[in-house]
């Protein structure tokens, strides 16, 4: 099946959305959107700790994509934008989805599909051993990435990382990954 | 010493750093998609500061949000005081945290397991 972006964005806009944007993933957007989804999150009926977790992830995965978005070659750059990305944020029953979908060079996708299972397979506490062995040992990369972004989310939120990687062309993936923070059970 | 004085933004936590008081004050959010650029020059003051640190050193963290990149530049803040408090200087870290949020009393729990120096945890009520 060919990928068709317009398809994975109208699959990632399931639920009740709280805020849709495809395009270019810059410091002012990020500023925006944080405004916007902390404004709504204040009118949400949840608890505050789970606004918290909502907010915070959500720093860690537009910020995770602001360090890693590839430029793309020239054919591509027609039809997207630069530095572009897909975040959706959304709500259902009791949970709150974060959808991002960005394109990842085919190379890098192996270590990248490894490093999520990697996360995806560990227990609360390897996730908070390793968190502290990151943060400890490994040295901030020239992008500004501490390696801590999906660990970190991993950890707050407790739940599975769900991701899929679609080919686009020899070249390049689109990489869709689901982050979900459950409300608690009463 | 010129002590620091910044004032928050929404991507920066308001920054209190004054040598001759011995305080050390970071609080807000700290969520800047480059925070090794934000934190330097407290890492840089820090240095100097340990060559002649006060008597006693308090260092209130008092933070709402901050992001995996700024995690390790605050971890660099605090191995700088680790050095002074080796040194058998009193340090004392107060970390702030509101009531039910786990994740940021379990961020200061992480950093107190890394630095060896003990946290006194401070749990704020809800405005």
């Amino acid at each position: 099946m060919a990928f068709n972006i317009q398809q994975s964005y109208s699959k990632m806009n399931e639920g009740e959305v709280l805020l849709a944007y495809k395009g270019s993933i810059n410091t002012d957007l990020i500023t925006n959107v944080l405004d916007v989804v902390e404004s709504k999150l204040e009118d949400a009926r949840s608890v505050s700790s789970v606004k918290k977790k909502v907010y915070s992830v959500l720093v860690e995965s537009l910020q995770n994509l602001y360090h890693h978005i590839e430029d793309l070659p020239g054919d591509m750059k027609e039809q997207f934008d630069t530095r572009f990305g897909i975040l959706v944020v959304s709500r259902m029953d009791d949970l709150y989805r974060i959808s991002t979908g960005n394109f990842v060079r085919s190379s890098k996708v192996k270590h990248l599909k490894e490093k999520i299972d990697k996360i995806n397979s560990l227990t609360r506490d390897e996730l908070k051993d390793m968190y502290k062995f990151v943060l400890n040992y490994q040295k901030i990369t020239d992008k500004g990435g501490g390696g801590l972004g999906l660990i970190d989310i991993a950890k707050k939120t407790g739940n599975k990382l769900e991701y899929s990687f679609q080919k686009y062309n020899n070249d390049y993936y689109f990489f869709n990954l689901n982050i979900y923070v459950t409300e608690p059970s009463e | 010493m010129d002590p620091i004085i910044m004032e928050g933004s929404p991507k920066t936590p308001s920054v209190r750093f004054n040598a001759e008081k011995g305080i050390i004050e970071i609080k807000g959010r700290s969520i800047p998609e480059n925070a090794i650029e934000f934190y330097k020059p407290m890492v840089d003051w820090l240095d100097e500061y340990s060559r002649n640190p006060a008597k006693e050193t308090v260092v209130n963290f008092q933070l709402e949000y901050f992001n995996t990149s700024s995690s390790k530049c605050i971890l660099d803040l605090f191995k700088k005081l680790e050095a002074i408090h080796k040194e058998s200087r009193s340090v004392i870290i107060n970390w702030y945290y509101e009531e039910d949020d786990e994740d940021m009393l379990e961020a200061g729990e992480d950093y107190e397991s890394i630095i060896r120096i003990p946290f006194t945890m401070i749990e704020m009520e809800e405005q």
